[in-house]
C-alpha cells in the first residue's frame, strides 16, 4: 500500500502528477489522463458560446479532482471573479490562482497572486497560487492562505525546463508547504529532477500536448514523476569531486 | 441586452432557466453572471431577465 501521500488542502493523492488539459481535442483528454494516471488536472473558463457543443467534463474521468485556473486574470479582482464563477459550476473549491498582464513573457504578477490567495483563502477556497521563485512573495502567499506553492521552472509553454531551479530549491527548504512546478517542464527528466530535489508534485500541459504521441509522453511522465520521487524519499548518492571509488573489489590475485 | 458580450434584443422579461434552454445550454456545466452578480443554479427557475440586464455564461475548456 502506497504511503507516501500528496497532501494538498485535506485533499490525498497518490499522483505526484498534475495535468493541464490543454490544447488536448477532447476525445485526447480522456486518453491522456488514463495514460498519466493523473488524479488532478487543471482546467480554464471561457464564455460559453457553443451552447450545446460538447463539454470537457464529459472527457474527465469521475473522480480526478479539478483545478480551475484563473487564466485570463490581470489583476486580484478578475481573479477572483473567475474563480467565484468556476466553483459555482460546481465541481469543488480547488483553484489555481494565475494573475499575468504580460503577453510576451506570460510571467505571473506575484503582488496581485498573493492579494488574490488572501480573498480565495478566506472565501474557504483551496488555493494554490502559480508564481515566480520568490522566497519573500511565497512567504506572502503562506499567509495569505494558500494550500500550496507553484513556482514556474521557465516561461508557460516554452519546454525551457528548470530555468529557475536554484530558487525553486530556496522555496522548497524555506516553505513547509507543498511545492509543484508548474510551468515551463519540457521533458520527462526535468519532472524527474524536480522531484528529485524535493518538489511534491509536477504539473505539466505542453510538453505533453505538443508530443508526437501524446498518450506515450503522458506515461513517460508519469513514469518520471515517480522516479524522482523514489529517488528523493531513497536519497541521492554522495558525489565524490576529482577523485574515484571502485565499485568492484579489485581482484587481489592479480597483485601478487 | 448584453449577452457574452454582444447586444441582443430580449422582447420581453424572461425567466433565466428559460432563457438558457432556449439558448441550449446544459445548467449542469455553466456558471451564470447577470450584472457582475453570480446567480446560484437554485435560483435560475426565480431569476427574471430583463433586457437592460448584461450577462455573461460560461464554462469549463482545457487549460492549464
Amino acid at each position: 500500500m502506497n504511503t507516501d501521500k500528496l497532501i494538498i488542502g485535506k485533499k490525498e493523492f497518490n499522483s505526484r502528477f498534475i495535468l493541464g488539459s490543454g490544447k488536448f481535442s477532447l476525445e485526447m483528454t480522456k486518453t491522456v489522463i488514463e495514460n498519466a494516471e493523473i488524479e488532478m488536472a487543471t482546467l480554464a473558463l471561457r464564455r460559453a458560446n457553443n451552447a450545446g457543443s460538447e463539454n470537457i467534463l464529459n472527457y474527465i474521468p469521475k473522480g480526478i479532482t479539478l483545478l480551475p485556473n484563473t487564466s485570463g486574470a490581470r489583476n486580484a479582482q478578475e481573479a477572483v471573479r473567475i474563480a467565484r464563477l468556476a466553483r459555482e459550476i460546481g465541481c469543488g473549491d480547488f483553484v489555481k490562482v494565475e494573475v499575468i498582464h504580460d503577453s510576451k513573457y506570460l510571467l505571473p504578477d506575484n503582488y496581485e497572486t498573493a492579494k488574490a490567495t488572501e480573498m480565495l483563502a478566506k472565501e474557504n477556497f483551496i488555493v494554490m497560487p502559480y508564481m515566480y521563485p520568490d522566497l519573500n512573495a511565497a512567504r506572502d502567499m503562506v499567509n495569505a492562505g494558500a494550500a500550496a506553492i507553484m513556482p514556474l521552472g521557465a516561461p508557460i509553454g516554452s519546454n525551457k525546463g528548470l530555468l529557475t531551479k536554484d530558487f525553486i530549491k530556496i522555496l522548497i527548504d524555506e516553505i513547509s508547504l507543498p511545492i509543484i512546478v508548474d510551468a515551463g517542464i519540457g521533458r520527462p527528466s526535468q519532472a524527474c529532477e524536480a522531484m528529485e530535489m524535493g518538489c511534491s508534485a509536477v504539473m505539466a500541459n505542453t510538453a505533453v500536448a505538443t508530443a508526437k504521441n501524446v498518450a506515450l509522453m503522458a506515461r513517460a511522465f508519469k513514469l518520471a514523476i515517480e522516479a524522482g520521487r523514489s529517488a528523493y524519499l531513497a536519497g541521492l548518492g554522495r558525489v565524490l569531486d576529482y577523485k574515484a571509488e571502485a565499485s568492484s573489489p579489485l581482484t587481489d590475485f592479480l597483485q601478487d | 441586452m448584453k449577452f457574452n458580450g454582444k447586444e441582443i434584443l430580449l422582447e420581453k422579461d424572461v425567466i433565466l432557466s428559460e432563457f438558457l434552454k432556449t439558448m441550449g445550454y446544459d445548467a449542469s456545466v455553466i456558471a451564470v453572471e447577470i450584472n457582475y452578480e453570480i446567480i446560484p443554479k437554485a435560483e435560475y427557475d426565480k431569476t427574471l431577465i430583463h433586457n437592460s440586464d448584461t450577462m455573461e455564461v460560461v464554462n469549463f475548456v482545457g487549460g492549464g
